[in-house]
C-alpha cells in the first residue's frame, strides 16, 4: 500500500490536503497535517489529488519498497 | 574541565593514551569489525556505525556512482548539547585518534575527503589544524567551523551547511549516506565514534568504554571515561560524589530523560541497561539535581531552551513546543486552571512526537513526559496549587543567555 508523506519543513499548513482527504489527513491544532494511516486503493485518486493541490508541494505519495 | 581517566583496558582508552601521529592500520574488514563490536554513534541518536557505513557503500556502488562521486566523510564535532563537554575534550587531548578514526572510514568507504566540523567558538579547530599541519594523510582533510547551534549537529544540517545553506536540518530521505556533501554518500559520524572506530583498527575487538560528561550537584564536574556497563554510583564518585542530597538526574541531554538517583544507583551505565530502565544515555550527559531542587521548574527552563532552540522550520515544532512550555508553565505556577494545562500537554506531547523533519521535537517530548512521570507525585502538588517551595528558582543548568 502506497503512503502519503509530508515534508514537514516545505509544509506551511495550508490545510488543503485535510478538505480534500478528510478520510486519512488530520489536522493539528496548528493546522498542519496529521496522517492518519495508509493509502488504500480506493482513495488512491484522492490522494494523488491532494498531492497536487499542496500549494507548498509539500506532499508526496511515496510506494512501498518492492 | 578536567578528565577523569578510568578505563580498564588499554586498547578503549580514548584520553588516557598518548596521542600521536602512528602510520594507519589496513582497513580491510573494518566494516565488519565496527559490525562485530556493536559500536553505534555517539552522538546521541545511538544509530549502528556500521550499518551507516553500509549504507554509503551501497550508495557508491550503484550505477550512477560516477555521477554522484567519491564519498565523504564528516567528523561531527559539533556538540549542540549545552551540558556536554566529552567531544571538546575529546578534540582537545586526542585530535590525531579522532583524525585517525575518520581518515580510516574514508579509506574503508573509498572516499576521497574528510570534512571536521567543530563549533566556532570552540578553541578545538585550531587544534585540529595543528594536528594536521603534523600529517601526511591518504585523503584531503580540513576543518570546518559551524555556527554553534543545538540543531546545528544534526546531521542533515552539517550536510546543508557545508554545502552552503544555514546549519539547519533538512528533510530526510535522502539521507546524506545516499546524497550528503556536494551530492556524494556521505557518512556523518560524531567524534567520539570515529576516535571508537580508530581503537578497533588500530587494537582489534576490546570491550567497549564510554566518554560522559558530568555535571550538576556533583564535587568535580567534568568528563570520565569508563568501561560501558560501570554502575551509574561509580561514575558519579568519579566526578566527586554527590555535592548535595542528590534526587534526580538528567540523563542524555536537555532532551533526554529524568531518572531517580536512589532506585538506579546500581544502574549500569550503557544504552540498553539505560533504555531498560525507561531513560536514555543519549550523548553520555547526566546532570545531578538536587533533591530540594523543583523538578517541574527546572524541567521547564530545559524546554525554554529547546523552544529557543528550535529551528522553526517545521509548524509542529515552531507551535507545539511553545505550546508545551505555556501548559508546563501554568502546571509549574499551580495556577487554577492547571489541571486542564496537564490535560492539554499530555495530548499535545502525543501530537507533535516525531512530526519534525529532525529528532529536535521529539527530544522535547521526551523530556516533558519524562518529567511528568518522574516527578508525578510533585506535579501532583503543584496541579493542586501548592507548588513546593523550589518553584520559580531559576535554571540550575547552563540553560543559555534569557533566563527565566
Amino acid at each position: 500500500m502506497s503512503h502519503l508523506r509530508v515534508d514537514a519543513i516545505a509544509c506551511d499548513g495550508h490545510g488543503l490536503c485535510a478538505d480534500l482527504l478528510p478520510e486519512l489527513v488530520d489536522l493539528d491544532e496548528w493546522g498542519y497535517p496529521i496522517v492518519t494511516g495508509p493509502v488504500p486503493r480506493r482513495l488512491r485518486r484522492a490522494a494523488a489529488a491532494a498531492v497536487a493541490a499542496c500549494p507548498a508541494l509539500a506532499l508526496r505519495l511515496t510506494e512501498p519498497p518492492r | 574541565m578536567t578528565a577523569a581517566l578510568t578505563s580498564p583496558t588499554a586498547a578503549s582508552r580514548a584520553l588516557d593514551r598518548p596521542d600521536v601521529h602512528l602510520p594507519l592500520p589496513a582497513v580491510d574488514g573494518l566494516v565488519d569489525a565496527v559490525d562485530a563490536a556493536g559500536l553505534r554513534g555517539r552522538g546521541g541518536a545511538g544509530f549502528p556505525t556500521a550499518a551507516k557505513m553500509r549504507a554509503v557503500l551501497d550508495a557508491a556502488s550503484r550505477p550512477d556512482r560516477r555521477r554522484r562521486g567519491q564519498p565523504v566523510v564528516v567528523a561531527n564535532g559539533c556538540e549542540g548539547e549545552p551540558a556536554s563537554h566529552k567531544d571538546a575534550t575529546l578534540l582537545a587531548l586526542a585530535p590525531h585518534l579522532v583524525v585517525d578514526g575518520a581518515v580510516l572510514a574514508a579509506l574503508a568507504l573509498d572516499g576521497s575527503r574528510v570534512v571536521l566540523c567543530v563549533g566556532t567558538a570552540a578553541p578545538a579547530a585550531a587544534g585540529l589544524r595543528a594536528a594536521l599541519a603534523g600529517r601526511a594523510d591518504p585523503v584531503a582533510v580540513e576543518v570546518v567551523e559551524v555556527p554553534e547551534r543545538f540543531v546545528a549537529s544534526q546531521e542533515t544540517a552539517l550536510v546543508r551547511f557545508l554545502g552552503g545553506g544555514p546549519a539547519l536540518p533538512t528533510t530526510s530521505p535522502p539521507r546524506p549516506a545516499e546524497r550528503g556533501v556536494a551530492g556524494r554518500p556521505t557518512f556523518v559520524a560524531n567524534v567520539e565514534t570515529l576516535a571508537r572506530l580508530a581503537l578497533l583498527a588500530r587494537h582489534g575487538p576490546h570491550a567497549q568504554s564510554l566518554l560522559l560528561t558530568v555535571g550538576g550537584a556533583v564535587t568535580r564536574p567534568g568528563v570520565v571515561e569508563v568501561a560501558a556497563g560501570t554502575p551509574l554510583s561509580r561514575v558519579l564518585d568519579l566526578a566527586g560524589g554527590p555535592s548535595t542530597q542528590v534526587g534526580t538526574l538528567l540523563t542524555g541531554g536537555y532532551g533526554g530523560t529524568w531518572l531517580t538517583a536512589r532506585d538506579h544507583l546500581g544502574l549500569p551505565v550503557d544504552r540498553d541497561s539505560f533504555r531498560a530502565a525507561g531513560a536514555t544515555l543519549g550523548a553520555g550527559v547526566l546532570l545531578a539535581l538536587p533533591a530540594d531542587a523543583c523538578g517541574p521548574t527546572q524541567t521547564l527552563h530545559l524546554l525554554r531552551f529547546l523552544v529557543r532552540e528550535s529551528a522553526r522550520q517545521c509548524g509542529p515544532c515552531r507551535f507545539g513546543l511553545p505550546a508545551m512550555a505555556g501548559d508546563l508553565t501554568e502546571i509549574v505556577d499551580g495556577r487554577p486552571d492547571a489541571s486542564a494545562a496537564y490535560a492539554r500537554l499530555t495530548e499535545r506531547l502525543g501530537v507533535v512526537d516525531g512530526r519534525g523533519a529532525c529528532s529536535h521535537p521529539d527530544g522535547a517530548v521526551r523530556l516533558v513526559a519524562s518529567a511528568l512521570h518522574v516527578f508525578a507525585e510533585d506535579v501532583a502538588m503543584h496541579l493542586r496549587g501548592l507548588p513546593c517551595r523550589a518553584a520559580g528558582a531559576p535554571s540550575l543548568f547552563p540553560a543559555g543567555r534569557s533566563a527565566w
